[in-house]
């Protein structure tokens, strides 16, 4: 198969940059798009040319780090999936193919198709983890769980903090990527003891990140490759404004 | 957000309630009894107040908004294709928010104004039955208050709901109830608001 690209280059986070055109050829369409830039780099390469970067790492949709906002659509075209694990059989032949960086503020380009996500390590940081003593592995197994409420954290913990909510938000904001993490800890008894001071530090490190407003447009849940649900940023919103109201 | 939109959309009921009140037909007896009584209660005059108040955090909150989302994004995606994933209606509250202010003002205009003024002049209301018998006669005037009915659905079918969600109240047991009922209320009360003119220009209302 063949494909006209139209490729976000920036030298680097200072620089101006601009869309650059390629085309590439032969291409197996059950290549996934990140092995079709492989072959687009090789080629690069071998005409001296500066390869185009791009994140990955585990190339099977667990790890959250490839990202690329592609023909209008974070993660490209196909519902529930990671870039790494679209393959070029979802585009059509001959077609045109737009490729650009996560757009935010919090998310500035690094390189070409690279961006700075540490905003999600800084928002975990402030609060997206458990700090009280909660004891040993037969602990945890005595802790009575509700199993409805076992599964809605599983879910949640699901996301892999890749920032497609970030990019598919018309308002750039990180409110999915953020309940999902205040809701896997507030769903379960050992998130219980810090959930108010938790809810408050992380939401507050959002803002400071620079992140948007949710205004419930949705385009977040229906790009999420791990189908993270906006229940949870009702979940966050309630848990925000509860512990606003009572924590001293 | 969340909170003064629901507020306006409790002052939407009382509004489309007695404006309803025209349509007993009584060369509007019923209407301008809950008309006067609306116009010279202390007690409404009070909450006439809280209600422009609500109206402009609700406006101030919803610029604010604007700005700091559009500011969350400082470079544009050269390509996008935002109705892949979402309803354009969804992604246009702040252009529906302020048509419905540019309506609103010149809704305030032609009634709350004028007759305001002449309760402060003369210390007497005008016919505000009659004022409307004339505004709505102008065909330019009803297609103007069809517009903004218009509006207003987009606008509560995508308020009405995210309110609940903004405000946390989200929960799969009454989920479905939010959602018909914000869509009914989407729709029932802009359709009785654009009644109001139609009805009038056709000399229906007497
Ligand atoms: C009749 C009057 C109005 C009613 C009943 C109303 C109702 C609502 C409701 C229920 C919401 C959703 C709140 C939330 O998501 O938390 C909302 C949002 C909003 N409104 Fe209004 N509104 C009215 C007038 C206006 C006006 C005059 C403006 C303009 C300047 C405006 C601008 C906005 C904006 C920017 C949003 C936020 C966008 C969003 O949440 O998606 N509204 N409105
Ligand atoms: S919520 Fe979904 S889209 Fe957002 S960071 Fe997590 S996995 Fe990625
Ligand atoms: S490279 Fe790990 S999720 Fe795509």
């Amino acid at each position: 198969m063949k494909y006209n690209l139209k490729v976000w280059r920036q030298k680097n986070s200072k620089s101006e940059g601009k869309l650059v055109d390629y085309t590439i050829d032969s291409i197996n369409p059950d290549m996934s798009f990140l092995e079709m830039l492989d072959v687009l780099n090789d080629n690069l390469v071998r005409k001296g040319e500066d390869p185009i970067a791009f994140d990955h790492d585990c190339r099977e949709g667990i790890c959250g780090m490839c990202s690329l906002h592609i023909s209008g659509r974070a993660h490209g075209p196909q519902h529930a999936a990671t870039t790494c694990q679209l393959y070029m059989r979802s585009f059509k032949d001959g077609g045109t193919i737009y490729i650009e960086p996560w757009r935010a503020k919090s998310f500035p380009v690094i390189k070409d198709l690279v961006t700075d996500r540490s905003a999600f390590d800084r928002i975990i940081a402030a609060g997206g983890f458990v700090s009280v003593n909660t004891g040993q592995a037969q602990d945890a197994n005595n802790l009575p769980i509700e199993q409805a409420h076992a599964e809605k954290a599983m879910d949640a913990a699901a996301c892999i903090g890749c920032g497609a909510c970030v990019a598919a938000c018309p308002n750039s904001a990180a409110m999915l990527f953020v309940s999902a993490k205040i809701s896997q800890l507030a769903l379960l008894p050992q998130g219980g003891p810090e959930r108010n001071i938790r809810a408050i530090n992380m939401v507050n490190q959002m803002d400071a990140e620079g992140f948007g407003n949710c205004t419930n447009i949705g385009a977040c849940e229906a790009e999420c490759p791990k189908e993270i649900k906006l229940t949870n940023i009702a979940r966050m919103n309630r848990e925000y404004l509860l512990a606003s109201l009572i924590n001293e | 957000m969340g909170l003064t939109g629901l507020f306006l959309i409790c002052f939407l009921v009382v509004h489309a309630g007695i404006n309803a009140c025209m349509w007993f037909n009584d060369g509007g007896k019923t209407f301008t009894f809950y008309a006067h009584f609306m116009g010279t209660n202390f007690i409404v005059h009070f909450i006439e107040a809280g209600l422009f108040a609500g109206l402009l955090l609700h406006i101030v909150d919803g610029l604010l908004l604007w700005k700091q989302n559009r500011d969350a994004r400082p470079v544009k995606y050269a390509y996008s294709n935002p109705g892949a994933n979402s309803t354009w209606y969804s992604r246009s509250m702040g252009i529906l928010g302020s048509l419905l202010l540019i309506f609103l003002i010149i809704h305030l205009k032609d009634f709350w104004g004028p007759n305001r003024l002449n309760q402060i002049m003369t210390g007497e209301e005008r016919n505000t039955f009659e004022m409307m018998q004339e505004e709505f006669s102008n065909i330019f005037v009803v297609i103007l208050y069809c517009c903004a009915c218009f509006a207003l659905f987009w606008h509560l079918l995508h308020g009405f709901q995210s309110a609940f969600q903004s405000l946390g109240l989200n929960n799969v047991k009454y989920n479905k109830v939010i959602e018909v009922a914000g869509t009914v209320f989407a729709i029932v009360v802009p359709f009785i608001f654009a009644l109001m003119p139609i009805s009038m220009y056709f000399k229906l209302v007497h």
